[in-house]
């Protein structure tokens, strides 16, 4: 288990040398993305300027305060509070994420699952673990909201985000087939009889 | 009642309860903290503690996720007020936090998934009105539910025939199918009883009662204890990346029920269990969790 920090965008070497239980440092850019930005990008034909070529996506939508736009806030956005949101609804957006727009890491929380694994085993990618619910101190890792595409979806837009040291962050995933969430799940789905039987409520 | 003074009272609650957590809260996780064996997990709860003062220092929501709002209000003994018109005052002050603030509108049509940026819709802000003994007093409680728990929400309407152990059987489940998408540690909320609407209803007010209360009832509260154990021992841990601490409580509410019917529901809280509470009086408004 290693800690290192990875400049984006990554090329796909640097992935694949990701292994689950090793955390990473992000800098440079991030993009954020939601429900409502992959639903149009993916079920309604629409598409982005960005170039998300061996990028990050992290699942949110910020909480911003609209300002003139300056040097400081170009997008004529200032952040307030970014988090991340539950992956799992979003899980079918994985495999086409990367096939069309060559993302390589997605950053949740509560972890994503098999149709997720397959395409970054297939593609190149990972899923990094952030703490949900810790939104201010994620914030404090996040220097401006560079740019911001697909707005009429507000809150849910596609975010550029300029980013300091982002992390640590936990690789819960991996390109190898390794996943904390399957392993946890597999533990839990084992516990649960024996915890019904000292409650005397099994079937 | 001076609904001005409520308007100002709604704003300002909401929020409050999106930057500062309850102190049962914070020790409920300082305790799991401390409890801990498995090193991720205690890591994981370690950054929860650090949110917690980052958001104190920097005025900050803690979560992004601003929740549904929800107005629980509580009428006391000879307070006079116009219901409709207090409604509305509360609506007002929801609005204005979110445009003022500002804060992240979470709220849209169902259908249209068109949003306001109001954090207002179609009954939202969710409104409970109920009415105690207390004298002269006004209280509202806010709670923004986020949506990663309130997406595990579980309704199963069991048979008397399974007893008990449906009801304890459904618990488990309900965590175990939930995972790590509802951000744990969490208060796992039951409601047993009632009808299908009152029973989602009882799960949701225990889910979002102070740490260390218990059910009135006292085959409840031993229940809860059992429960609370249980859950403790499925190894999901905080963020679904395993651990001892899966919940920090299990708390149950009930009520009473038809001879055919056994209905249990789940909700849950996430661990940034967020609330407010303000005290209206003649002499003002006093804040509070």
């Amino acid at each position: 288990m290693t800690h290192q920090t990875l400049a984006l965008p990554a090329d796909e070497a640097q992935i694949r040398a990701l292994r689950v239980g090793d955390t990473v440092t992000l800098t440079r850019t991030l993009f954020g993305i939601r429900d409502a930005t992959q639903i149009h990008l993916f079920d309604r034909g629409r598409t982005t300027r960005f170039d998300l070529r061996g990028h990050a996506v992290i699942h949110t939508a910020p909480n911003v305060r609209k300002v003139p736009r300056s040097e400081a806030h170009p997008a004529g956005y200032e952040s307030i509070c970014i988090g991340t949101t539950t992956s799992a609804r979003m899980e079918r957006f994985t495999a086409p994420l990367m096939a069309r727009y060559g993302v390589r890491i997605v950053i949740g929380k509560g972890g994503l699952g098999a149709a997720s694994s397959e395409a970054f085993q297939r593609y190149g990618g990972v899923y990094l673990a952030i703490v949900g619910g810790t939104a201010a101190l994620e914030t404090t890792w996040i220097e401006q909201i560079e740019d911001v595409d697909l707005d009429d979806l507000n809150p849910e837009s596609l975010w550029r985000f300029r980013i300091g040291e982002f992390g640590p962050l936990l690789v819960a995933m991996d390109s190898h087939g390794g996943s904390v969430y399957e392993r946890v799940q597999a533990e839990t789905r084992a516990r649960r009889e024996a915890v019904l039987a000292a409650l005397g409520a099994r079937p | 009642m001076d609904l001005q003074l409520v308007e100002e009272a709604a704003k300002e609650l909401y929020i409050r309860a999106l930057k500062r957590l309850p102190p049962d809260i914070k020790e409920g996780i300082a305790r799991l903290e401390r409890d801990e064996t498995d090193d991720t997990a205690r890591s994981v709860l370690g950054t929860m503690r650090t949110n917690i003062r980052v958001a104190e220092d920097n005025d900050n929501l803690l979560c992004q996720d601003t929740g549904v709002p929800i107005y629980n209000v509580t009428i006391g003994a000879g307070v006079a007020v116009d219901g409709l018109a207090l409604k509305a005052a509360i609506r007002r002050g929801c609005e204005r936090a979110t445009r003022e603030h500002p804060l992240r509108s979470s709220i849209v049509h169902p259908l249209t998934r068109q949003n306001e940026h109001t954090s207002c819709g179609v009954l939202v802000p969710v409104i409970h009105v109920d009415f105690d003994a207390t004298p002269g007093a006004l209280t509202i409680e806010m709670i923004p539910k986020g949506s990663g728990s309130e997406n595990n929400s579980f309704l199963k309407m069991a048979v008397p025939a399974d007893g008990v152990a449906a009801i304890e059987r459904f618990v488990i489940d309900c965590v175990v199918e939930a995972g790590g998408k509802t951000c744990p540690p969490t208060i796992v909320g039951v409601g047993v009883g009632g009808t299908s609407d009152l029973c989602v209803w009882l799960a949701k007010r225990a889910a979002t009662r102070s740490l260390g209360t218990r059910s009135a009832d006292p085959d409840a509260a031993a229940l809860e204890a059992k429960l609370s154990a249980a859950v403790n021992g499925l190894g999901v841990g905080p963020q679904g990346l395993g651990g001892d601490a899966t919940a920090f409580a299990v708390h149950l509410e009930l009520a009473a029920t038809h001879i055919t019917m056994n209905p249990v529901a789940v909700n849950m809280q996430c661990h940034s269990a967020r609330r407010a509470r303000a005290t209206l009086t003649a002499a003002g408004v006093e804040y509070g969790y």
